[in-house]
Parts: structure tokens; sequence; C-alpha cells
């Protein structure tokens, strides 16, 4: 049975900021492609159909109610976990990383999904397990196993931007949670340990980013190429920027990567501060409002599924911005709305669906 | 759900924990700003300094393309250094300046330079438009001593495709031509680019994939005039693979020496391997041609030629084998018992059946003839009477089974299937039920039958080894530069055929007769040192009317005039070596086809050259 409710609760306001970041970012993209000589669909083409993709799953997922997620939540993450192991026996391998399932039509990015599954199986856990004073140590043990396992085999193939992402997806909920102020102090300790012992687990050339990062000048022509070109292009954007499709160190200097993980510095340098200013504002309001929504969710489970899917888009914005303006090492992380790639896309357009679900269900009981 | 209410009270607050989430991404939203206006406004300038300054470019290295060897290593198709001129757009200030003293100094029309400049529009702004290719040292040395009058002019060099015999064995090798632009969309091409060249046609298009070879790049440096500051990354280019092909020079080079000025093709073949020794095609093209980009001119002519000397000849070429195809004729008679050896024939010039005449080429006849008399003097008389006993099935039979009338899988692709007519094949095309007539055409090579200059050295070889019809190869390996083997043919058979008793030898026998006994008609390729067996053929151009007077042979258009054939193999005793070998207008066998393949024969076995003196023609053979 239909709520006429549900229609006249709908979030436009959430639909109108994603669709604006979504076409500011394919407009972006057109530019940062325009001179390349096309074989095929152009690039921001696909993207817009990428988009439309996006938009019909996140309009379908608004026609069930989230709260059936609640029940399906361990199966999807066990089906998940499977997946992701399999990937690691009969993965597709390309560019040295194994990270696809191939199902012939499409291929399949397990640890994708992982990051919507990760938030829902902790809503779930954290909707039923909750404390005044905290949540113990021991109680955050089957959390934390929760988020080792995918983390632990997504870092297996080799993929340390999403491994990372869903590590700090899980921080957040966790943090939101609740936890004791002395295990605070001990996760604390815990966690500096084991970053120092992480970095021995990382590959040569997860450790070569961080160094190159640190240091870019060091090696201006292998890794730390990126981050100098990028801050060039962004920096020389100055205030006003040099107009759109007039960027020239975009356009002509072959900034490497440009339409994916640096589709910002394109941005940058032909909008200038002012444009950036402008592009950050509009992410913020998306996450001041996937925030509010968390607030007015009408169950713990909506509550934490909305802070989920924020923090995950708060992430990706923070680390992909990070890395392209040079303040976090270069790890592949895309701009949510922003950089070329049907997955990402997919991916965020399911994230606002269940806000767009959470939102117009925070009236029924 | 009824008691959700319940379920928050007795849950801690979360009211200070979404403040603290709304204070931590505003916080470090914020940071992210600081950081672009530290960026973008404080160090603004310095970075538009730096973007000025600190254009890349990025030049593509083009991969030579792989050599080709004969089979003992002799380069046959190479590379070359070509300087070329180009131009990065967004360094030139005045255009119709800069074409003007490039104009100059490289002698080319300031409106051929500005067309090129125009067609450079479609590539992106960061690459080079060209505007000369393939330039002279003095056209180099004129440019580069005024280099600092022209900002944004590039000299290149690239690999270009050499051919130190010119157009020896150019329709094997096949040539280059500019990648289109379906090419480039189909996924096949991914990794090149637009002006790139691949290969059109023969070995250049079949081996593309292994011959193309990897790209390099060169990151430079430039400041605002284009001027190189400094290179960044050199990426070298890796060639493509080496190529062997079971050519050898020697053999090739007297083939072609030997056709020259002719119309044909010649065919070597190893008898017991199948492998290709050598391959001419007449009349040819030299392929640098295409390698430097064929003028429009240049194209039509070649196209327009009437001689074809596009076509290769060898494997799509369809004649008529005519007297050649005696030896299946022959062989298809002995083997169901048509005839023997000793069957005896008069020949008196001519048969009569129903209302028609089928002549002898030799007007008042052979007299008594026996199969070896036939085969040595070309008998037509003796071949039409077994031919009609034999009956046309069997002798179709014969002849597919000795690899005529269907395509042998040449390695090289591209080859035509020839025809050998059967009932069946002219119920379906004709609708018609087959005449004795046809039979006694078919018997001596005439009528509808047709083959490949290929098929006839690989129905000769098969002759040669005892019955194994092998398939014909031209590539022997294929090589990395480590001198890893990525491709190695082998001798492949494709089927046996069955000689009952000494039927083969026979027919060998008579062979060895044509070249060797007076008044047999392959005497032009008689060789003192080696013995030689063969079979001459002279295929009619114009089919004439059974009662027309044999006209004048100097008096007959050159389109007109018969193709000369010509099969043989040797030594006579062991054979190693088959050739075939056609000349298009060449009117005998005995007079223009056969010397080619004594020359074949001579460089194969390194005997000197020497020509021998002319023989009268057979008329007919």
């Amino acid at each position: 049975m239909f709520d006429r409710r549900l229609l006249f609760n709908f979030d436009w306001t959430l639909l109108l900021t994603v669709l604006a970041l979504a076409a500011i970012g394919i407009a972006s993209l057109y530019s940062a492609t325009s001179g390349w000589e096309t074989t095929s669909t152009p690039i921001y083409l696909k993207q817009l159909s990428w988009l439309g993709i996006g938009l019909l799953i996140a309009l379908g997922m608004c026609c069930f109610d989230y709260r059936h997620l609640e029940h399906m939540g361990f199966n999807l993450y066990l089906a998940n976990l499977l997946l992701l192991a399999a990937v690691l026996v009969v993965g597709k391998t390309s560019m040295g990383a194994t990270r696809w399932l191939d199902f012939g039509v499409f291929n399949l990015q397990p640890s994708e999904v992982m990051k919507i599954v990760i938030i829902i199986t902790l809503a779930r856990y954290f909707s039923e397990h909750g404390h005044l004073q905290g949540h113990t140590l021991r109680e955050l043990v089957r959390p934390f196993a929760l988020v080792a396992v995918p983390v632990v085999l997504t870092m297996k193939q080799p993929d340390l931007g999403t491994a990372l992402l869903i590590l700090f997806i899980a921080v957040v909920m966790i943090l939101f949670a609740g936890i004791r102020r002395s295990t605070l102090t001990v996760l604390g300790v815990l966690g500096t340990l084991a970053a120092g012992g992480g970095w021995f687990l990382l590959r040569d050339y997860q450790k070569q980013r961080i160094l190159t990062f640190l240091n870019p000048e060091n090696d201006p022509l292998g890794s730390g190429y990126h981050i100098i070109q990028s801050k060039i292009a962004v920096g020389s954007g100055g205030l006003f920027g040099k107009g759109y499709m007039q960027g020239t160190q975009s356009q002509l200097s072959f900034l490497p990567e440009r339409h994916t993980d640096f589709a910002f510095s394109v941005f940058a340098e032909e909008w200038g501060f002012v444009g950036s200013f402008f592009l950050l504002m509009l992410y913020l309001f998306l996450i001041v409002w996937g925030i509010y929504i968390a607030r007015c969710a009408a169950d713990r489970f909506g509550t934490f599924l909305a802070v989920g899917v924020v923090a995950m888009l708060f992430w990706h914005i923070v680390v992909n911005l990070g890395m392209v303006i040079g303040l976090l090492p270069v790890v592949g992380v895309p701009l949510p709305l922003f950089s070329y790639g049907g997955t990402s896309m997919v991916t965020t357009m399911i994230g606002t669906g269940l806000l767009l679900n959470v939102s117009m269900r925070r009236f029924m009981f | 759900m009824m008691n959700v209410k319940s379920q928050w009270s007795d849950k801690p607050d979360l009211t200070k924990r979404f403040l603290f989430l709304f204070l931590a991404a505003v916080a470090i939203m914020l940071l992210l700003l600081l950081r672009l206006w530290y960026l973008q406004v404080i160090s603004a300038e310095r970075f538009q300094h730096l973007s000025e300054k600190n254009r890349i470019r990025y030049i593509p290295i083009s991969a030579p393309r792989g050599p080709i060897y004969d089979r003992d290593g002799h380069l046959l198709v190479d590379n070359r250094p070509s300087f070329s001129v180009s131009v990065m757009r967004q360094d030139v200030s005045d255009r119709d300046q800069l074409l003007e003293r490039l104009s100059e100094y490289l002698e080319i029309p300031v409106e051929d330079l500005a067309r090129r400049w125009e067609a450079g529009r479609r590539f992106p702004y960061y690459r080079p438009v060209p505007l000369a290719e393939d330039i002279s040292r003095e056209q180099l040395e004129r440019v580069q001593e005024n280099s600092v009058d022209l900002p944004g002019v590039l000299i290149d060099v690239q690999p270009l495709r050499s051919y130190p015999y010119e157009d020896v064995a150019a329709h094997v090798f096949g040539y280059l031509g500019e990648i289109t632009e379906q090419q480039l969309r189909s996924g096949e091409f991914r990794d090149y680019r637009s002006g790139e060249y691949v290969g059109k046609s023969g070995l250049e298009k079949k081996l593309e994939s292994y011959l193309k070879g990897k790209d390099g790049q060169r990151l430079l440096e430039v400041d605002v005039r284009g001027k190189e500051l400094r290179v960044l990354r050199v990426q070298e280019p890796e060639p493509g693979n080496r190529v062997f092909l079971t050519l050898r020079e020697d053999v090739q080079l007297a083939a072609e020496r030997a056709l020259a000025g002719q119309a044909g093709a010649a065919v070597a073949i190893d008898v017991k391997s199948g492998e290709i020794l050598a391959m001419a095609s007449r009349p040819s093209f030299n392929p640098a041609m295409f390698a430097r980009g064929i003028s429009g001119a240049e194209w039509i002519a070649l196209l327009q030629d009437s001689r074809h000397p596009l076509q290769n000849k060898a494997l799509t070429g369809q004649y008529p084998p005519a007297s050649t195809f005696k030896i299946v004729t022959a062989l298809a008679a002995l083997r169901s018992g048509a005839a023997t050896a000793s069957t005896r024939v008069d020949c008196d010039g001519h048969i009569t059946l129903g209302r028609r005449d089928f002549r002898c080429w030799k007007r008042y006849g052979h007299g008594p003839t026996d199969l070896k008399k036939a085969m040595r003097e070309s008998c037509d008389v003796w071949f039409y009477r077994v031919g009609l006993e034999l009956g046309i099935d069997k002798l179709s039979e014969m002849a597919l089974e000795l690899g005529l009338g269907n395509e042998l899988g040449f390695d090289l692709g591209g080859e035509k299937s020839g025809l050998v007519p059967t009932r069946e094949w002219k119920r379906a095309r004709f609708n018609a039920s087959w005449y004795d007539g046809e039979t006694v055409n078919t018997s001596i090579g005439q009528g509808f039958v047709l083959a490949t200059p290929l098929q006839l050295a690989t129905m000769t070889a098969t002759v040669a080894n005892g019955g194994l019809l092998v398939r014909p190869r031209i590539i022997k390996k294929i090589e990395s530069w480590d001198g890893e083997v990525l491709l190695e043919s082998e001798t492949e058979v494709l089927q046996t055929v069955e000689f009952q008793g000494n039927n083969l030898e026979i027919v060998q026998n008579s062979l060895e007769a044509v070249v060797n006994e007076p008044r047999g008609t392959g005497w032009a390729a008689r060789l003192d040192q080696v013995k030689v067996a063969g079979k001459t053929g002279t295929a009619q151009v114009v089919r004439l009317r059974a009662d027309d007077e044999e006209p004048d042979e100097e008096g007959i258009p050159y389109r007109f005039r018969d193709h000369a054939l010509f099969v043989a193999y040797a030594p006579a005793d062991d054979p190693r070596i088959a050739v075939a070998v056609i000349v298009e207008h060449g009117e005998h066998g005995s007079t223009t086809a056969a010397p080619v393949a004594r020359s074949i024969l001579q460089a194969y076995f390194g005997l000197p050259e020497d020509r021998v003196s002319p023989v009268n023609g057979y008329p007919g053979d």
C-alpha cells in the first residue's frame, strides 16, 4: 500500500543539491576532455548516462522502506565477503591490481559495494546495541571484526584507497555510537601502534606514495609529478580562474588523469578560488543536510544509516580534495559526482538513495 | 515499531554527537578552503609563473616496425631514419610569417604548408602538426641553421620503411597506409594514433600485431616560446619483432630478374616442406612510395595500369592451366585404367566429336603416340581420347586431390581458389548438364578449369615428392629482439595422394623427357648439371572458333596473345624444388616461361647464369 505522505515528504533539497553538483562535474569533465581525439562516445556523455543510471537506482530505492535492510543486513554482509574472497581467487587483473569480478556484461568491484554494505551492517549493529556511557572495549570486538575482515581482504587486492575508506566510514560510525573515555584512550594508543606496524604491510609503491607526499620534489618525474602538476594547475587558477575551457595547465600540458582523480584540478584552474569556494560550500551543504536527515530519522537504524552515508561522501570529498591540493598522499579516491567513472557514480547515487529513503520516511512510525 | 520512542529514551542522547559531526565537517572543510586560499590567492602569482614556464610537452616516439629477413637472415625490409618538420601551434605568434620562412627553407609552396596547418586542426592543441615529411639533408640543414627564427618548429626523426631491393617481392611484403578513422574506432587498433601507418596488404597487414612494436614517448619541459628546457622523461620505443620468411633472397632475385619487363608470376617451393623459396609477381611497385605517403597521381597510375601492378598474380591470378594440366589427366587416366603407359593413339591433328572438331596444336598430327611422347611433345589428341575414356568425374577428382580448385590455406592469406569443374558445379552454376566436349577441353587444361600459380607450384611439388600435398607457407618464424621465438611454422601435410604401382614414375619419366629429350617442349629449361622435369603450357586468351585459321602470331595484339606456362621440379631423381611460371601473353610456355624457370633453378642450385640460345616456339604446346 502506497502512502501519499511519502511523495509529500520527498526530499527535493537533497536531490537538487546532488544534481547541481553532478551538472557542474559534467561541465568540468567536458572542458577537461575537450581536446581529446574522440574515437568513441565522448567521456562527458558516458558520465551523463552513468548519472541517468544512478538516478534511476536512487529513485528506485525510494520505493521500498529502508527498514527492510535492517533484516537483510547480515546476509548482505556475508554475501559481499564471499564476493571479496572470490576476487582474490578468480578476480580480473587490471593494471597490477585484482579488484574485479567479470560477469560478462559488466565488471563488479565488490570492494566498492562493501562501502554500502558495511554501512548497513554497522547501522544494524549499533541500532541494537547502545549504552548511555558508551561502548567498552569488549563490546567493540564484534564491530571491529566486522570491519577488519573486509578491510584486510580489500588491502590484499591491493586497493589501499577503498580499504581506508571502509575503515574511515566505520570509525565515524563507531565514534558516533559512542565509546567510553577510557576505551578511547586505549584505542588511540593501539591505533598509533597499528599505524606504525601497518607501514610494513604496505606495498613498495604505496610506501613510495607516502614518502613522495611528504616531499614531492624528491621525485618530480615519478609519483611526485601528479602532485606538482596538480598544485600548479590549482594555484595558477588564482582568485577568479582562467575561465571555462581556458585552463592552460590542464588543457595543454597533459595533467595526468585529469578526468578521473584530478578532475577538481581542472575546475579549480578554470574557476579559481571563487569557484572552488562555491563548490566546497555546495559539498558542505550536502554533508550538513545529510547530518540533518540523520538527526530527523524515525529510528536509530535510519540515523546510523544516514550517518554512514554522510561519512562515506565526506571522506571521499576530503581525501580526494586533500590529495589534489597536496594535503594528503595520492590514493586513488574519486571525487563524488565529479570524477569520471561509473562505479563511483553508482555508489554515490546508492548512498543518495538511502538518504532520500530515510528522509522521506522520517514522519512515519 | 511501537516502542521506538522508549527505545530512544533509554539510549544516549545523540544531539551532542550531531553537533560534533557538524562541527567536524565544517572544520575540515575550512581546512581545505584555507589550503585553497593559500594556493589560489596567496601563492597564485608563483603558480601562474610556474604554469607558464612549466609547460610540459609530450612527444610520441614512433617505434620502428620489425624487419623482414629471408630464410638465411638476409635483410629484405628495413627501416631508415626520416626527418620531418612539424609545428606546435600554441608557440606560434605570427603564422603567416613563419610559414613564409619555412616555405623558403623547405622549398615548399606556402599554400601547401598552410593546407597542412589547417588539416592539423583535428589534432589536440598540445600535439605537433606535421608540415613536411621525409625532407632532404639540405632542407634539414637549412631549417636547423635558422631554428632561432622558427619558434614552435620541431624537427622529428622517425623510422620509415625502406626496401633495399625496391620492387622485389613487393606483393609479399604488401604496403603501409595511414590508419583510417574507421580502424581507429574499432577496438582492434586501440594503441594507434591518428596519422599513424598500418599494414594495408600482404605481410605488413597479416603480421601487423607482430611488426608494429611499441611506441615510446618523450616528456619535455619547454618555456613559453616553446624552447626546450629539459627532457623530463624518455621512454624508448620498442621495435617490432623480427620476421623470417621461407624465401631465399637469391632465388627471389633470379625470379624477379627473369620476369622483368613482362607480366606474370613465378612461384618456387620446397617440395618436402611447402616452404616458398620465391614468389614474384610482375609488374610490381615500389612499396617505398607508400611508406612515405603515396600521392594521388601515383595511386591512380597504379590502379589504372592495365597490367595490374598491385595484384599479387601468384596468389590471385587465375589462369587456365593449359597443357600443364596434362599431368593431372595422365595420372587420373593411369589410376583409373583408362590408359596405360603403352596406350597408343594415332594423332592425325584433330578429333571429331559430334559436329565439333578438336584440334591438336600440331596441324598434321604427331602420328602414333604413347603417353611419354604425348607428354614430351604435348600432343593434344592423345589427351582428348584418354580424357573421353576417363570421364570428367575421375579427372576432377584427381585435380582436387592435387590441390587445385580450393584455397590451400597459404599463411600469407588472400589466395584465390581457382576452379575445378564438376558435373555438380556446372549444374549449380549454369543449370545445365555436362557435355563430352567439355571433358575434352578440360583434359588439356582449357575450358572452365582455372588455377593460380601457387596451386600449380603446389601441384608440381606433390607430383615430385611422391604424393604429399603440403600446405605452402612463407612465414618461417617470428622472433622477438631477445631471441624468443613467438611463432614458428611447421610442415603440414594436407592430404596424401595415392598412386598405384609405378603410375607416378611413368608420369615423372615423361616429364623428364619433356625437358631432356629432343623434340621435348621444355628444352629451354634444360640444365647440364641438374636433371630437370617439367611441362609447358599455352593458355588461350581468346577462344578461336574451330574452323578459324591459325592467325599469324605477329599480327595478334598483345592483349589477345596466349599466356605462357611452365611447371618444373628438380633434380628429377631426387626432387627438392618445384617451380611454376606464368607469363601473361607470353605466347608459348616453351619460349618465355621455361627460361624463367631455368633461371630460378640455376639460382637455387648455385649454377652460373647463362642464357640458352632461343628455341623455336611450339605453337599451342
